[in-house]
């Protein structure tokens, strides 16, 4: 029964599906299951703490390294730590994720701390999903930490997705932009029933000609909460766009607190936020096409969240 | 066939109403293209609104094949087989151009047929399928992706509200074509509101709507020559 659940969660956060290809790093229930390296992506259990380096060798064209965590055992606080090294011009996507089954009554935790040093001109894609489920009472935490750290010329793009089920999450990302990197960080957020949501991001802009963008899109259900507070601080000539969109519903409660800081005369930083109840111009559109109230809405939501 | 029997729409303003649609009475025939005209403020949209069912008139009945539709939703009106194409259509974020067409369509379109709606409302399709339909798409371009989901889903009874608006002239020479395709077909009823001539040419019928009440209705031929000796100067302001 265990192995169906992992494996459907599996294919859930990461699209795993049977065998992976490239590097791959399985945690289960807070133990290192499953491992491999490829000739150009290393990964190493830490010794002082929990969690793994990888080392992606200078110059990697388009491998990928997937490294999900899936946690059934009720009641467990898994605290880990990942740090990856990426060497200089290389290119490659990154597929984390965690996956929270609960069927008891008791809290279960993934804190993952993430931290990524972005060599020279290198590009990463940054996948990771958040998912629990379970019938038990416990809750599903999930607080995640990134930090990431941009050499010259790097760039680095990070999609963040919480799908479901996921109780309470305390997201934390701090990026840190050497001169001409590019950092987007799109974000996809769901809560409901009376889920807690926040979301914290800080920008610095330190190198010249760096330019960051977050697109961030979420939709609150029922009681649910989410707090954003993403900040962008400009110290070069730069230029940043924070855009944060929410869809409310229900008795949700949402709050947007944008912060933006210029410390040099070329820094241009905008944010842009909005949170309102679904367009009703956009249901009205969808119900001429013959769509039902329930149809237009998940659409709608659907599509915001695509 | 589409029947209006003394239709009104009234809206509550300042110490009293506004009646927008004043006891309207009228009968479309199946297969027949009419042109609404007239003045801005005449009642037209709001006609076409009271039809598709987007505002509910406060007064009389209108039948669609003979069946009374006054009470009913916009979803069900249109799983009757009425459509309507807005004047201003709304963006939506993250939705592709051709989830839209689909949706329109009611179940998967190829690519390739997505491709040749587009192309009939003067768009180059294969660089619209996958554009989001949000801020990024101009007001024009939006208008003809608008156009071509009420093309996609051949309605019954089809209404366009002023699809020139916003339009280029290339374009528009397009639009006209597709219009008269649709007329020539005579498959559906389409009841297009415009002002524009070269759409007027095209029209069976038309009907000129001033301060809510029809001014005029009838055949092309009888009606279109009378178009420019018509004073149109609202009868509220000549009071």
């Amino acid at each position: 029964m265990i192995d169906t659940v992992i494996q459907s969660m599996l294919s859930t956060i990461a699209g795993i599906n049977g065998k992976v290809e490239g590097a791959f790093n399985l945690r289960e229930n807070g133990q290192g299951v499953e491992r491999y390296s490829t000739e150009n992506v290393k990964i190493v259990p830490k010794k002082d703490k929990p969690g793994i380096d990888i080392f992606i060798r200078p110059g990697t064209k388009g491998e990928s390294v997937h490294i999900p965590v899936v946690l059934t055992q009720s009641g467990l606080n898994d605290l880990v730590y990942n740090d990856f090294f990426i060497g200089e011009g290389a290119d490659v996507t990154i597929i984390a994720g965690c996956g929270i089954h609960n069927d008891g009554c008791d809290n279960t935790e993934h804190d993952g701390i993430h931290s990524f040093k972005i060599g020279k001109n290198a590009h990463i894609r940054y996948v990771e999903k958040h998912y629990g489920e379970g019938t038990g009472t416990g809750e599903r935490i999930l607080n995640p930490t990134t930090i990431v750290d941009m050499d010259e010329g790097s760039s680095c793009e990070m999609e963040m997705v919480q799908i479901a089920g996921v109780s309470s999450t305390i997201r934390k990302t701090e990026a840190n932009l050497g001169p001409k990197a590019k950092l987007l960080i799109t974000e996809r957020l769901m809560t409901h029933g009376d889920q807690h949501a926040d979301s914290d991001v800080v920008i610095h802009l330190n190198g010249a000609d760096s330019s960051a963008q977050v697109i961030s899109r979420s939709v609150a259900k029922d009681r649910s909460h989410q707090i954003f507070h993403p900040i962008a601080q400009g110290n070069a000539l730069c230029h940043a766009h924070i855009q944060c969109d929410t869809i409310l519903m229900d008795e949700a409660h949402v709050q947007s607190i944008p912060e933006i800081e210029a410390n040099h005369p070329d820094a241009a930083i905008i944010h842009e936020a909005a949170i309102g109840r679904i367009n009703n111009e956009q249901m009205l559109k969808l119900e001429t096409l013959g769509l039902d109230e329930q149809q237009a809405e998940k659409i709608i939501i659907d599509a915001f969240l695509e | 066939m589409l029947e209006l029997k003394n239709v009104s729409f009234e809206v509550a303003q300042n110490d009293g109403t506004t009646q927008i649609i004043k006891d309207l009475s009228f009968t479309i025939p199946d297969g027949r293209l009419t042109v609404i005209t007239g003045p801005n403020g005449g009642g037209k949209s709001t006609l076409a609104k009271l039809i598709m069912g987007l505002e509910k008139a406060t007064g009389g009945e209108i039948l669609w094949n003979g069946e009374d539709i006054t009470g009913m939703s916009v979803t069900d009106r249109a799983r009757l087989g009425i459509g309507y194409a807005f004047q201003q259509p709304p963006r939506f974020k993250g939705m592709k151009v051709s989830k839209l067409l689909e949706l329109a369509n009611g179940s998967p379109l190829a690519e390739e047929t997505c491709c040749e709606y587009l192309s009939r409302v003067g768009l180059c399709a294969r660089e619209y399928i996958n554009r989001e339909i949000d801020s990024t798409l101009s007001g024009g371009e939006l208008k003809r992706i608008e156009i071509a989901t009420l093309l996609v889903r051949k309605p019954k009874l089809a209404i366009f509200d002023e699809p020139e608006a916003g339009i280029d002239l290339w374009s528009f020479a397009m639009l006209v074509d597709t219009f008269d395709k649709l007329r020539k077909t005579g498959d559906q009823t389409v009841m297009i509101i415009s002002h524009q001539e070269r759409i007027l040419q095209l029209a069976d019928d038309i009907m000129v709507l001033q301060d809510g009440g029809i001014r005029e209705f009838g055949p092309r031929e009888e009606i279109f020559p009378t178009l420019g000796s018509i004073n149109m100067s609202s009868y509220s302001c000549m009071k």
